[in-house]
């Protein structure tokens, strides 16, 4: 099992939201969890920043300020070409730990 | 990548900060937005928002965490920072940054001399191949040793230069003194006598002209030398070399080939060379006289094992070879078991290493263990001065600064009073290592080392530095960020007793200290005293007033069966000079440390003694009295019956309570000193021999008159007796130089020489004596400053006591208590420690054992002397302390 995988969650889930999104601001990421996680997932913003600025620091996503829809400024983070293999890797390694963690759960 | 754009965004940091401000900022107002859409009024949307994003501060500071270019930044902020505290207190600064300085100098200093005897590499082309020849465990004194690095004699060298299949190249060297300039007016200069591959091997390239070459190695007759850098630019002039470019050595005008480059100053680490010439194969070389060191540069894929395999295999054929004659069969035998091993060379040869590596090595532990209790000390002032910041870190806490943010903060302060410590240290080592290696330099020789700050050295500081912060930073800084923000707020600066947990760190910190200062006191008397046992120990010989003369004549032509006559007509010649109250020549200057063996039979007893062949004036000018028996005479010569005067370690050990007059004594035969029995005519008592440390060996004079003949030499020593000091050496010379023209004369001061030798016991005492004062001096510094400290503590407890009716007596016993607590868990500690260290300085000591009762209660004495010292003042402070005032500043 690879090593971080459980703490690791808060780097998937916000990869794939971009990967699904394309490019989007921070408060947009947090709305996006929520909603398609039907409000079971909670992104706190004292975690999302930290790790979207560290994910900038390694070339994941890259950032630039945009217009939003409702006419403030923000900035937009979008997943690079190392960000898109990050996010394979990350994808890969979480469904050995689900699977993992599964198999505990119904070991009888 | 990374790197770039952090390093780019340092420069644009404001811009970077304001950013992540901007972007937290919009995040807020996109949630206060959604949460008016979902109907709030926009008050309960803000207060919601702030809510759920939680403190803005410690986000931001979280998220520049992140970018790193803004920790780079942070960290320069705090430095800052530190820097305008520093300023505030410029009291403390100084105090912090002179302690570092000093004792990181001071280690600095020791170290550099170290690196310099001992760890860097000769200045020579790849010297870790560089491997020398020796005789395994030495030849145990056997033949004559001429030098302190002789290893071979010339058929051995002869055999080793024909087979060396380990080295790629292979040369021998020894160094040896010669005259410079006309001889009424020369003087000895180092020479350095190569083999003809010694500069190729080595891969010296010159400076000018040409070095020397295998085809230089040719007749016996000094014919051309190479000169040193420093010898071409002080006597010559640094003029440029040509082909009728001479100096005057050994009388002659000899040819100057050319100039080593600066760098190097031949084998010999803390020596220097002069001139360098070929060396010589004589027709019919002495097997017995050791002269010559061997060294070679090994072949790639050959390792000093399989060289010294290969050796060793060819030992017995090698030794078998050399064998030299003139020996009994036991001795040969002996000769023949020696085996050659081969040993790394890359860092040359010295005798400075030998005799000071444990010194070195010691004082560097001592200058340590004084760092030590500086660092405690330093640290027992940040500890007090974390505790007069406790509300500045209460309320930065408050304000929502993390405690890594503020443990950050505080190390970044001790690293830089570390790194400013180290800096002035650095620059403080140079003078203070030229210094002490002038300490050492004495009359008659001069230590020659190139002290640099190498790499090495800057390691080490660097090294320390770190040590140095880590030690009395870490503690205070994980102390001073523990405060908890509301008690530190709301109870002023102390509560009644103060919070025990504080002192008993800073207890430590003194205990420590007291501990250390023991292990040092107790070596500082150890030292101290060994060095006085040796300053006043009578040798059992007249010391002041006597001048030692070297007298050589290679220029007179004396036949040898006349040199006895000759040498008693110079003596003569001395005795008659006015103010001259006796003269002696003697085969032997005592306490100088050299040494002349011969092997003894007598009655059925076998064994070594010593030999002296000294003119009957001997005794008198020294001033050792005739104990029983007879003095020599001059009427003891070759023609008359052998004599000889024992001492009384030799009748203890050959005769026991046998009566000694009339007993004879056979003397082995060696090459030149044929077989001999002597007639022992009388007995002195024991003086010293070679060095005041050794015991006194079985001794025997006999008259210089009956030297062997095959032995004589045109060089003499004499010791001259006289109270009127340089006045009458000086009319000795003229009175010399007048009747024998050609003669080449050297004075010395016996007593200065017998102090020369014991330079490194003065160095010892003197150094360990000084820090052993400053570690006691450290130490009343932190004890009183701990204690004054504990007292603003302890004020409203001492307060209260003295409004219930404490006597002024019993304070002062309170304080004093707490003092002797820590002094008696600190000696007990330093106790052990200083036994556990001894060992490692008792075969330095003379006179004294590591573990010496009287000194540890004299260190104990000291220090108890000194707590009381540093402690009264606080303990009288603490029980005039008006009590009203204090309970009223709660």
């Amino acid at each position: 099992m690879a090593k971080n995988d459980l703490q690791g969650a808060l780097d998937l889930l916000i990869l794939k939201s971009l990967s699904q999104l394309g490019t989007m601001h921070g408060y947009g990421i947090v709305i996006h969890i929520e909603r398609v996680s039907d409000a079971l997932l909670n992104v706190e913003e004292g975690s999302l920043y930290p790790a979207l600025h560290r994910m900038e620091q390694s070339g994941w996503v890259r950032a630039e300020w945009r217009v939003t829809e409702s006419g403030r400024t923000a900035k937009y983070y979008a997943l690079t070409a190392a960000g898109k293999k990050q996010l394979a890797v990350r994808e890969k390694n979480w469904e050995q730990v689900v699977k993992g963690v599964q198999a505990i759960l119904r070991f009888a | 990548m990374g790197v770039f754009r952090r390093i780019w965004a340092l420069g644009k940091r404001s811009t970077v900060s304001s950013e992540n401000e901007r972007e937290l900022r919009e995040h807020m107002q996109m949630r206060v937005d959604s949460n008016i859409a979902n109907g709030m009024n926009r008050e309960e949307a803000e207060r919601k928002a702030r809510l759920r994003f939680g403190n803005p501060v410690v986000m931001k500071e979280r998220v520049e965490a992140e970018d790193a270019a803004l920790g780079l930044d942070s960290f320069f902020r705090d430095a800052r920072y530190a820097l305008r505290g520093f300023l505030k207190s410029p009291g403390f600064t100084a105090v912090a940054i002179v302690t570092l300085a000093l004792g990181i100098g001071a280690n600095t200093a020791i170290f550099q001399l170290l690196d310099a005897v001992r760890l860097r590499s000769l200045p020579i082309q790849a010297p870790q191949e560089l491997a020398e020849v020796r005789i395994a465990g030495g030849n145990h004194g056997f033949g004559i040793n001429d030098g302190a690095y002789a290893q071979f004699t010339i058929p051995m060298w002869q055999e080793v230069r024909r087979n060396h299949e380990p080295f790629s190249g292979i040369f021998a060297w020894r160094t040896t003194d010669v005259l410079a300039g006309k001889l009424t007016d020369a003087h000895r200069i180092h020479g350095l006598e190569v083999s003809g591959e010694f500069f190729n091997v080595l891969g010296v390239a010159p400076m000018q002209g040409r070095l020397i070459e295998p085809q230089d190695e040719a007749g016996c007759e000094m014919s051309k030398v190479v000169v040193s850098y420093p010898y071409w630019k002080s006597q010559m002039g640094g003029q440029a070399i040509t082909p009728a470019t001479t100096v005057m050595i050994d009388g002659r005008a000899v040819q100057v080939l050319g100039v080593t480059p600066p760098s190097f100053f031949g084998m010999v680490v803390g020596d220097r060379f002069d001139v360098a010439f070929p060396s010589c194969i004589p027709p019919n070389p002495r097997r017995e006289m050791f002269l010559l060191s061997v060294m070679g540069r090994l072949k790639p894929g050959w390792t000093i094992d399989r060289a010294s395999g290969y050796f060793g295999a060819l030992s017995s054929g090698i030794f078998e070879n050399t064998a030299p004659t003139g020996y009994n069969a036991d001795a040969i035998k002996k000769y023949k078991a020696f085996r050659l091993a081969v040993y790394p060379a890359g860092s040359g040869v010295s005798m400075l290493r030998d005799a000071y590596n444990t010194s070195l090595q010691l004082l560097l532990a001592i200058t340590g263990l004084v760092l030590l209790i500086a660092c405690a000390n330093l640290a027992n002032l940040m500890l007090a001065r974390a505790s007069t910041r406790q509300r500045e870190m209460a309320i930065r806490i408050a304000l929502g600064a993390s405690r890594g943010r503020l443990l950050r903060q505080l190390l970044i302060e001790s690293g830089l009073l570390a790194f400013a410590g180290a800096a002035c240290g650095l620059a403080l080592a140079n003078p203070l290592s030229r210094l002490l290696m002038s300490s050492l330099n004495t009359s008659n020789g001069r230590i020659e080392l190139e002290i640099a700050t190498d790499w090495r050295v800057l390691l080490f500081a660097a090294g320390v530095a770190a040590l140095t912060a880590m030690l009395f930073g870490t503690i205070p800084a994980l102390r001073g960020t523990k405060a908890d923000p509301i008690t530190s707020l709301k109870s002023g600066a102390r509560g009644v007793a103060g919070s025990r947990e504080r002192f008993s760190m800073q207890r430590l910190m003194v205990v420590t200290q007291i501990a250390v200062s023991m292990v040092l006191l107790v070596g500082a008397l150890l030292f101290v005293r060994s060095y006085r046992n040796l300053v006043t120990l009578d040798p059992g010989m007249r010391e002041s007033g006597i001048t030692v003369a070297y007298i050589g004549f290679p220029f007179a032509n004396i036949k040898p069966e006349n040199e006895a006559e000759y040498k008693r007509q110079i003596v003569e010649d001395v005795r008659s000079v006015p103010g001259i109250q006796n003269a002696a020549s003697t085969t032997q200057t005592p306490l100088g440390g050299g040494s002349w063996t011969h092997h003894i039979h007598v009655g059925d007893k076998e064994g070594d003694s010593k030999f002296t062949y000294s003119s009957p004036t001997y005794f008198a000018t020294m001033g050792i009295p005739l104990l029983t028996g007879r003095n020599f005479t001059d009427a003891d010569t070759n023609d008359s019956p052998l004599v000889l005067i024992a001492n009384q370690t030799f009748i203890r050990q050959y005769l026991g309570n046998a009566p000694p007059i009339g007993q004879s004594v056979r003397v082995m035969p060696e090459p030149q000193y044929p077989e001999r029995t002597y007639q022992i005519i009388g007995t002195i008592p024991d003086t010293k021999y070679s060095s005041l440390r050794d015991d006194t060996p079985p001794m025997a004079f006999v008259p210089a008159a009956q030297f062997p003949v095959t032995a004589q030499g045109p060089g003499m020593a004499m010791m001259i007796a006289s109270t009127e000091g340089p006045a009458a050496i000086a009319s000795v010379r003229r009175v010399l130089e007048t009747k024998y023209p050609s003669m080449i004369l050297q004075f010395f001061d016996f007593q200065q020489g017998i102090r020369d030798n014991l330079v490194r016991d003065r160095m010892m005492a003197m150094l360990s004596g000084f820090f052993g004062v400053l570690a006691a001096m450290l130490v009343v510094v932190g004890l009183y400053g701990v204690l004054s400290f504990f007292i603003t503590q302890r004020r409203n407890e001492i307060g209260i006591r003295i409004a219930l009716g404490a006597r002024r007596w019993q304070v002062i016993g309170l304080v004093m208590r707490d003092t002797a607590a820590m002094l008696l868990v600190g000696v007990v500690l330093g106790t052990v420690l200083a036994l556990l260290a001894g060992r490692a300085a008792s075969t330095m000591l003379f006179g004294l054992e590591a573990y010496d009762l009287a000194t540890m209660v004299f260190a104990f004495l000291l220090l108890a002397g000194i707590a009381v010292l540093a402690s009264w003042r606080p303990a009288r402070k603490a029980s005039r302390l008006d009590p009203v005032a204090a309970l009223r500043s709660e």
